[in-house]
């Protein structure tokens, strides 16, 4: 038995590295357990090779491997759920750093009227405006309350943007419906290329209100608050599945990692795979977790709070595994651990110029021109048949060529009238993206899968899920403002790409899973509390985008690290003193 | 040559990297210090094929120099060495399906559900003659044999899913797998055995693996001034 720590990290991505910053801070004595390995710039993604589209996009060299362990899938109740044997549509990473090495950098903050989807869209459109069988739910917690923490991520990671509303004030140039921020970004916006500007001329033009995107890539050398030098950004156009080798990327190994590892009171262990939180005779108390470690041996970690921080995924998975909690059960709707999983519904139009040259292999991360007209309740939804939005613009992270050769409609996809049409356009074209919210809805959950198994015997997790017309018509609609503003941009022609039908497992769209493990007001109708502690074992804390009730039409990162740090604080300024429940029912 | 280069770009990063190293031992038994680099591992440069034997061989040289074929535009798959991209990646942990999860059952799926075939290896060692049976019955002579245009339909029949093999691979997702390594190969760094002389590349204006572009960010409309260059550098760099 290894000797007791005050809190164990089950996963050491960014929330991981959040948790484990802050509560060193304060004194505790950490351990996370990471099943990965160790990685960082030098040795894993350095300048010199780290411009590899094979391997690291279509080889998955830093990301999940399912061969380990995979979820299993199917649209509906009715099907058989198979599983997903090769990664497509959403990429989690491995290792330490977690996806936080290969993320792009996009870094949003949700709306405050996103925080009380239900309560704001009956209040606005009336109780017929939520459909049955849609189970969203109010976050237990407002903007309000996360906007300092949303502020310290930001400050974390260097981000570079433009402010759109500074304490109420409407900013130039800023996204003007953003909820009111206390202070400008610690950067200015990166330099913008060519695609971006030709849609924000545009999008201007149509009426709309063109920003900048805010990216944790830097537009010029940063020190942040921990004193982690961070260098400017090259453009090189390989964040997105990649890592940083220039140190231009805020990840947890540029921003957090190098001050952590050197606190007495922090240890990180590798190749560690946690399979149970382990409890006490009441079944209330955590006393730590087993897991199984590099050399294969089954070890118990004892522990005075457990933290999980891994992947959403796992999350859920570990809590059901645990046998924390009451799960989900889709046909009753009763049940918590695997409710309202949600994901992000993506479209795009390929805009096909003659005589411009973009150049879109120039790109960043996060680099890109946005409008939020058409964003969460931005718009009047009123006869559209739908709730929620998403943004839509061009974000340039560059054009790798196997995975960015867009060609117009009705291109053959292979030979000379492929390639001749691929060599046109490749330098010539612009992709308007559009990122929408999917909304949670009672089929849509997780739970483990009767049949299929990971490498060391446990039940995979099986997902559920499939877009409803709510998603497809809000998904069509952002495409039909994308079609507008393309046709705006002067191009010889452009091609709409409509995410039509059943959700597929196949195509990359988003690492943006949420949901499984709520947070809500309640235990009946949520798996964890205001400050993502489990309503059922108080000295578990369940980090990440599981506790989404539903999911925003932005980017997750910035919020799930202000939840974290949300997080963190109630457990350093309150749990600890007083170890119990820290909100009572 | 790659491998030189390789090997000098070790002792570079190395060296570059030799800071963090500090930070590392402070680590204890938590994060092991890793000396060693992640380079990339490039192709087997020997010549003759690893895993294909000259039956698919034949296959693969006819098809992929069809679905990407040399023409008034240049070198096509064949000229740009993808024949030798596939059949090395096929060989090794990639082919042997080292990031995919292979465990049983395995059932017929919605094609929303993606992949549910064994390893990349298998699928081409089963379907390879599955496609000469279906060319053989239908045209009269196995793939390589066949007249362009011939291959063509056949290629045609088998993205549709219009050709039905005889074996548990559906065509159509035996096409699909075989156009994606082909478009691998074609633009993948040179390292593994294909984009030979970054031929891809140079016919679509990637300037390869540059990592700065800062210059170049406000030059709106203007063409990128310099050819492209790998990860092992570039002909007339190299000594060879």
């Amino acid at each position: 038995m290894d000797k007791n720590v005050d809190v164990v990290l089950v996963g050491f991505g960014w929330t991981g590295a959040i948790m484990a910053e802050r509560l060193t801070a304060a004194g505790l004595n950490v351990l996370a357990l990471e099943r990965g390995r160790w990685r960082d710039t030098p040795n894993d993604f350095a300048t010199t090779f780290d411009q590899d589209e094979l391997r690291y996009m279509w080889r998955h060299h830093l990301f999940e491997n399912v061969a380990r362990d995979t979820v299993t899938f199917r649209n509906n109740q009715a099907q058989v759920a198979l599983p997903m044997r090769r990664l497509g549509s959403f990429l989690p990473g491995t290792g330490v750093g977690g996806a936080g090495v290969h993320w792009n950098g996009q870094v949003w903050r949700f709306l405050p009227t996103d925080f009380k989807a239900r309560s704001h869209n009956r209040a606005r459109y009336g109780t017929a405006a939520i459909p049955p069988g849609m189970t969203i739910q109010d976050y237990p917690v407002s903007y309000e309350e996360l906007e300092p923490h949303y502020d310290t991520f930001e400050y974390l990671c260097g981000v570079s943007g433009k402010a759109g509303n500074l304490s109420g004030k409407i900013q130039v140039g800023g996204n003007p419906f953003e909820g009111a921020r206390a202070r400008e970004y610690p950067n200015p916006p990166l330099e913008m290329t060519y695609g971006p500007t030709l849609f924000a001329k545009a999008a201007a033009e149509a009426g709309y209100h063109p920003f900048v995107h805010p990216a944790a890539n830097m537009s010029r050398a940063y020190t942040n608050p921990l004193g982690m030098q961070l260098g400017p950004c090259t453009y090189c156009g390989f964040c997105e599945k990649f890592g940083c080798g220039n140190y231009s990327k805020a990840s947890p190994q540029t921003t957090i990692l190098p001050v952590l590892m050197k606190r007495p009171n922090f240890t990180l262990r590798t190749g560690t795979e946690v399979t149970r939180i382990e409890r006490d005779s009441t079944g209330k108390r955590a006393t730590g977790v087993t897991y199984v470690d590099a050399q294969g041996g089954k070890q118990f970690q004892p522990a005075e709070v457990v933290v999980l921080s891994a992947y959403i995924l796992h999350n859920v998975r570990l809590l059901l595994l645990s046998g924390i909690g009451r799960p989900y059960d889709p046909k009753t709707a009763e049940g918590v651990i695997g409710k309202n999983y949600a994901y992000q519904i993506t479209s795009s139009v390929d805009v096909f110029h003659d005589d411009k040259l973009i150049n879109a292999f120039i790109g960043a991360g996060a680099l890109g021109m946005i409008i939020d007209d058409f964003n969460g309740d931005n718009f009047d939804h009123s006869g559209l048949g739908f709730i929620g939005g998403g943004y839509v613009g061009v974000v340039n992270t560059g054009a790798r060529p196997i995975e960015s050769h867009p060609v117009p409609d009705n291109t053959p996809k292979w030979g000379s009238a492929w390639k001749k049409a691929v060599a046109a356009n490749y330098l010539k074209a612009v992709t308007i993206s559009t990122h929408g919210a999917v909304m949670s809805h009672q089929g849509n959950s997780l739970d483990l899968d009767p049949t299929y198994h990971d490498s060391l015997g446990l039940p995979l997790l099986r997902m559920t899920f499939d877009y409803t017309d709510n998603e497809h018509r809000m998904s069509d609609y952002l495409t039909d403002r994308a079609v507008d503003v393309a046709k705006r941009m002067g191009a010889r022609e452009h091609a709409a790409r409509r995410r039509k039908g059943s959700y597929s497992i196949v195509p990359y769209q988003t690492t943006h899973n949420t949901g499984g493990a709520i947070m809500g007001e309640n235990p009946g109708s949520s798996a964890v509390n205001r400050y993502l502690q489990s309503w059922d074992v108080p000295n578990l804390f369940v980090q990440g985008s599981s506790a989404f009730p539903q999911n925003a039409g932005y980017n997750p990162t910035g919020t799930l690290a202000a939840l974290a740090y949300w997080s963190a604080d109630a457990i350093i300024t309150r749990y600890m003193k007083s170890p119990g429940p820290l909100v009572h029912t | 040559m790659i491998k030189r280069t390789i090997t000098r770009r070790r002792v570079l990063v190395g060296s570059a990297g030799a800071s963090s190293l500090i930070a590392l031992s402070a680590c204890e038994s938590a994060a092991p210090a890793r000396s060693d680099i992640d380079i990339p591992t490039p192709a087997d440069r020997r010549a003759g094929y690893l895993f294909f034997n000259p039956i698919e061989a034949a296959f693969i040289e006819a098809a992929v120099a069809r679905l990407i074929p040399n023409d008034e535009l240049g070198a096509g798959a064949l000229e740009a060495g993808v024949p030798l991209f596939i059949d090395r990646q096929l060989a090794g942990p990639y082919g042997q399906g080292d990031h995919f999860y292979l465990q049983g059952p395995f059932s017929h799926a919605e094609k929303t559900q993606g992949w549910q075939m064994p390893n990349p290896a298998a699928v081409y060692r089963t379907a390879i003659p599955d496609v000469n049976h279906v060319s053989l019955d239908v045209m009269g002579a196995t793939f390589a044999r066949l007249s362009k245009d011939h291959q063509d339909e056949v290629l045609a029949a088998l993205e549709k899913g219009e050709a039905k093999l005889p074996g548990p691979i559906e065509a159509s997702a035996f096409f699909e797998l075989l156009l994606q390594n082909t478009v691998e190969g074609f633009f993948s760094d040179p390292l593994y055995g294909g984009n030979h002389d970054m031929a891809g590349w140079k016919l679509i204006g990637f300037p390869g693996a540059r990592y700065n572009h800062r210059e170049f960010v406000s030059h709106h409309g203007q063409p990128y001034p310099l050819p492209p260059v790998a990860i092992g550098g570039r002909a007339a760099w190299n000594r060879s």
